[in-house]
């Protein structure tokens, strides 16, 4: 296994991270270390734990051991709904709730006590390639459309942490090169940490500047993306 | 017909009772023949039914000459056994039986110490008990409909639910609409039945008052009585079920429990 670490202090920790569900362990040990403004791939074979490990991040799922450290405070002592607020996620369906796309970008702020300006709307739809659509309803969107509001939606709550889970997998070329480039501007733009969970190796490389192979759960391999090429291929 | 070749009452009701499971089976033979098994439910149902009255009617028996206050202990038991078969129905549902034993016990349990309080209703056994558990059963019914629509309802919401999670949402008011839903789903039979009475359905206990020589305006003004009672037993246990079961939805760090099998993907 590749030792490669940044040299900044981490933003996000996991910690010998491990989950059992139904007998099954979908999560093994897995040590990891994300720092702001990094694009960390997470790839494996289905049913490596990829999805499941991205759930621990942001506790949608509890650990059965190990923890996480954001900023070096055991998310266990952060209140889970500011830890999802601070840690944001974009799952591969753009499951977007009915209304405009002006009420999804609220929704986040909202939950918090705080309404978001017509203008914070306005700049985060224009970051995301949206600009002047915040009253369309969500309805009428393609599937790409619906994949930057989601994005919005998860910067409107100003995260230090973005997770994407397999965030293209449901678009069309043309759209998954749009969202690529939307997430190389965010992660640069916010100083973000982010984890792009993957099945496109050619992906992973265009995004990501570390990439970490899951098998079984388990933490097969971490390092640079040029270190680790076609590392999913190789476990196949 | 009948009447003329059974004089004695047990046998004539033993044929009527053949008579009515004979229409029962022909029913489920009809739904096999559409390729739709209910059997077993329909077999076990049929003889749990018959073996369970006969029991109760037996226990009447026995209770009518014990004191008056052995009927709430009867009243008791039912709730502890509708809340079971609810819980049932609910399977999958973290916390189902303790949902529904408080919810029944709530909603059926006031209005009947209420209505009894009140005088509304007969604290004699012959009357408590069958009305009672007339209550108990509309509850269980909601209760059950109750619990079965916000498992569908938050099964076939988990994107959205755990999205709204993702984004910093508190638990309870993720499943809201689905809460409001299954509340609403639930109370349906109780409000038709409230609405149709008299024009659809003329119910058993206005039938029985009649039989047993009752005036008939007061038996019309009584079954009216009954009927709002179960609504409002019935709305109190859908109001409470609703509200205890969004908390066992969720573990305390706010993660959906209630969900249809193990989260798919890699």
């Amino acid at each position: 296994m590749s030792t490669l670490e940044p040299a900044d202090p981490p933003l996000l920790e996991a910690a010998h991270l491990s989950r059992v569900a139904g007998g099954v362990r979908l999560v093994d040990d897995v040590t990891v270390r994300v720092r702001r403004r990094e694009v960390l791939a997470v790839v494996g074979p289905s049913g490596s734990g990829k999805s499941s490990f991205l759930r621990l991040l942001n506790r949608l799922d509890e650990p059965t051991s190990g923890t996480v450290y954001l900023e070096g405070r055991d998310y266990r002592l952060i209140p889970p709904r500011e830890l999802r607020r601070r840690v944001g996620m974009v799952t591969q369906t753009a499951f977007l709730f009915p209304g405009t796309i002006g009420d999804n970008l609220r929704v986040g702020p909202r939950h918090r006590g705080q309404e978001l300006s017509e203008e914070t709307i306005a700049f985060l739809l224009e970051k995301v390639g949206l600009g002047g659509r915040a009253g369309s309803d969500v309805r009428h969107l393609s599937g790409g459309e619906a994949q930057r509001v989601s994005v919005a939606r998860a910067l409107a709550n100003d995260p230090a942490v973005l997770l994407l889970d397999e965030p293209t997998s449901a678009l069309d070329e043309a759209a998954t090169r749009d969202v690529e480039t939307l997430i190389r501007r965010i992660v640069g733009d916010q100083k973000l940490a982010c984890l792009l969970v993957t099945h496109d190796q050619a992906q992973a490389g265009r995004l990501a500047g570390r990439v970490m192979v899951l098998a079984a759960g388990k933490l097969a391999r971490i390092g640079a993306t040029d270190e680790v090429p076609h590392a999913e291929d190789r476990l196949h | 017909m009948l009447k003329t070749v059974f004089t004695d009452q047990v046998a004539l009701g033993s044929v009527q009772a053949a008579l009515a499971v004979a229409v029962t089976l022909a029913v489920m033979l009809l739904a096999r023949a559409r390729a739709i098994h209910l059997e077993r439910d329909i077999v076990v149902a049929v003889v749990r039914g018959i073996a369970q009255i006969l029991a109760v009617g037996s226990v009447l028996l026995l209770l009518l000459r014990g004191p008056r206050w052995t009927g709430v202990f009867l009243l008791v038991g039912m709730t502890i056994a509708a809340a079971t078969t609810s819980a049932r129905r609910a399977r999958g549902v973290p916390g189902a039986f303790r949902v529904s034993l408080t919810s029944i016990g709530l909603g059926a349990g006031s209005v009947i110490a209420l209505m009894t309080w009140a005088g509304v209703i007969d604290t004699a056994i012959t009357a408590l008990v069958p009305i009672g558990s007339m209550i108990v059963a509309n509850a269980m019914n909601t209760n059950s409909l109750a619990l079965n629509r916000f498992r569908s309802e938050v099964e076939s919401h988990v994107g959205l639910i755990e999205t709204a999670l993702a984004l910093g949402a508190g638990a309870k008011e993720t499943v809201s609409p689905y809460v409001r839903a299954a509340c609403e789903a639930s109370l349906i039979p109780a409000i038709d039945s409230l609405r149709s009475l008299g024009i659809v359905w003329i119910p058993g206990l206005m039938t029985g008052m009649l039989l047993s020589g009752s005036e008939p305006i007061y038996a019309a003004i009584y079954q009216f009585v009954m009927i709002a009672l179960i609504f409002s037993a019935s709305g109190l246990t859908a109001l409470t079920s609703t509200l205890l079961i969004r908390t066992y939805a969720f573990s305390p760090a706010e993660q959906l429990t209630l969900r249809p099998g193990p989260a798919a993907g890699g």
